[in-house]
């Protein structure tokens, strides 16, 4: 009997402890992970004006407060993919020379549909739609 | 009736409040083992003292940084421009992180191959792992305090890499990054780590370490066991060394600092795409030219992945090495462990090179 007070006394006490001790911790442990804070939708920006890029160019505008990486393919054609390499998360730029966004952080090639063509990159980059609206340049999201 | 001369001397005034006596006894019974290898003994005290640069000069600059995306990197420019000498603080200041980390390695490396790893060692080396891996979160975190265009990528890479960690790594990535992105509460984070976290982690970590080299002494190469060693006395003997070990560091330090002074690069650009040539600190080196080689794809798994499994993998093999380097009985497998000990130098050198080559 008194076996069975003394280990229900323990359970109880060391029950409290855990208890309390979860109690301090689990306000700190919410506290250090950030909250959500929910970004403003954009589904429409306008990337400039077309005299921006020449021809076979490239360049990274802001969409939010993401980088989309706008390719200029001809005086007509346009692409506009996202910047952010599908690897490691680095921002992608164009090569004029070769016409292949690269990507310096792990050597990662992708071709100006955004399909890998070498290296790391596990995916091909997400596309944006493009179109010109009199003399700007005009990215919304999905294709 | 005692004579004058057998007489206990009398403790002064500090001895008697602060038992310094005892203090010195245990000093006194200290002692170093004389051999071929003894000058590997240093590397500890020598990245004991560096850590101790890096509190000062961390404490100095700690004067005029200001961590927010938009005074950070003009503040550790006024540092390096207007503050005088600030360009010796901030250049000592990088100069011993790395000095530091390098000589940790060299002392790591040491206590493999002279086998000082094993029974009844294995805490201190456990320890002085976990110690390693703070350095290295030292490093990962204060890179990015000046927020120019390198560091703000390798933290990307970086806390990225975290995301890929199964089940926990967007939670962790999130937790690193106070966001989804690299921002302004990455710095603040990462400020926080640096200059609070992490040191107060160290300290603790480092008390444990120098009290179990203390409780157990110095170790002596298992080939030299059973036979009669010569010993140095800790102090003054090998202390005295030691000290023109550390004058011979801050030499270095200072020449360094003061002919090679840290570059500060261009203010990051979150819009800016990441320039050619960017790589991360040399010790991060290795696994960021293994991760550049691995394919998009292995197998079904994605290719970054299986090398995030893989260094997790090793890792946690190389932490764990005073439990495989013994057999059942406690007997030392020595010829495993310096076998794993070149293997991993040779990849780490070697992977380092061609990663800061290529």
């Amino acid at each position: 009997m008194t076996e069975g007070r003394r280990s229900l006394v323990g359970w109880l006490l060391g029950g409290g402890l855990v208890t309390s001790i979860s109690s301090f911790i689990y306000p700190a442990v919410k506290f250090i992970m950030p909250p959500n804070v929910p970004e403003a939708a954009v589904n429409e920006v306008v990337a400039g004006k077309v005299q921006m890029l020449k021809p076979y160019s490239g360049a990274i505008v802001r969409f939010g407060n993401k980088p989309v990486l706008l390719v200029r393919l001809s005086e007509t054609e346009w692409k506009a993919l996202s910047a952010v390499c599908t690897h490691l998360n680095c921002t992608v730029q164009y090569q004029e020379k070769t016409h292949q966004i690269w990507c310096a952080c792990h050597n990662g090639f992708y071709d100006v549909n955004g399909k890998v063509v070498s290296g790391p990159p596990p995916k091909p980059l997400d596309e944006y739609a493009v179109r010109v609206r009199g003399d700007e340049v005009v990215i919304t999201r999905g294709v | 009736m005692a004579t004058r001369g057998l007489e206990t001397p009398q403790p002064g005034w500090l001895d008697e409040r602060l038992g310094l006596s005892s203090i010195r006894k245990v000093i006194e019974h200290k002692a170093v083992p004389l051999h071929s290898a003894t000058m590997w003994y240093y590397f500890g005290g020598i990245t004991l003292f560096l850590f101790v640069i890096q509190v000062l000069t961390g404490i100095l600059l700690l004067l005029y940084y200001r961590p927010t995306t938009s005074e950070a990197f003009e503040s550790v420019q006024f540092i390096m421009t207007r503050v005088k000498f600030g360009w010796l603080i901030r250049s000592v200041h990088s100069w011993s992180a790395n000095l530091m980390i390098l000589s940790a390695f060299i002392h790591m490396f040491s206590v493999v191959f002279l086998h000082a790893y094993r029974r009844p060692r294995e805490m201190t080396w456990f320890s002085g792992i976990g110690l390693l891996a703070l350095a290295m979160a030292f490093g990962f975190s204060g890179y990015l305090l000046p927020w120019n265009t390198i560091s703000y990528f390798a933290t990307k890479v970086g806390t990225d890499m975290a995301a890929s960690v199964p089940v926990l790594g967007p939670h962790l990535a999130r937790f690193l990054r106070g966001g989804e992105d690299v921002g302004g509460a990455t710095l603040t984070r990462f400020f926080g780590f640096h200059v609070a976290v992490l040191p107060g982690i160290t300290t603790l970590l480092m008390l444990l370490h120098l009290g179990l080299v203390q409780r157990f002494g110095i170790s002596s190469p298992p080939k030299l066991e059973g036979k009669p060693i010569a010993q140095m006395p800790f102090f003054p003997n090998f202390f005295l060394r030691e000290l023109m070990a550390w004058y011979a560091a801050l030499a270095m330090l200072g020449t360094l600092g003061a002919l090679f002074p840290w570059e500060l690069g261009e203010k990051a650009d979150p819009f800016a795409s990441a320039p050619a040539g960017i790589r991360p600190e040399w010790y991060f080196l290795a696994p960021f030219y293994t991760l550049k080689l691995l394919p998009s794809h292995i197998w079904v798994l994605e290719g970054e992945l299986v090398g995030l499994v893989g260094f997790g993998l090793l890792a946690v093999f190389w932490a764990s090495l005073p439990l495989w380097a013994a057999n059942r009985n406690g007997l030392l497998r020595a010829r495993w462990a310096t076998g794993a000990g070149i293997l991993l130098l040779a990849y780490y050198s070697t992977f380092s090179i061609l990663g800061y080559w290529r």
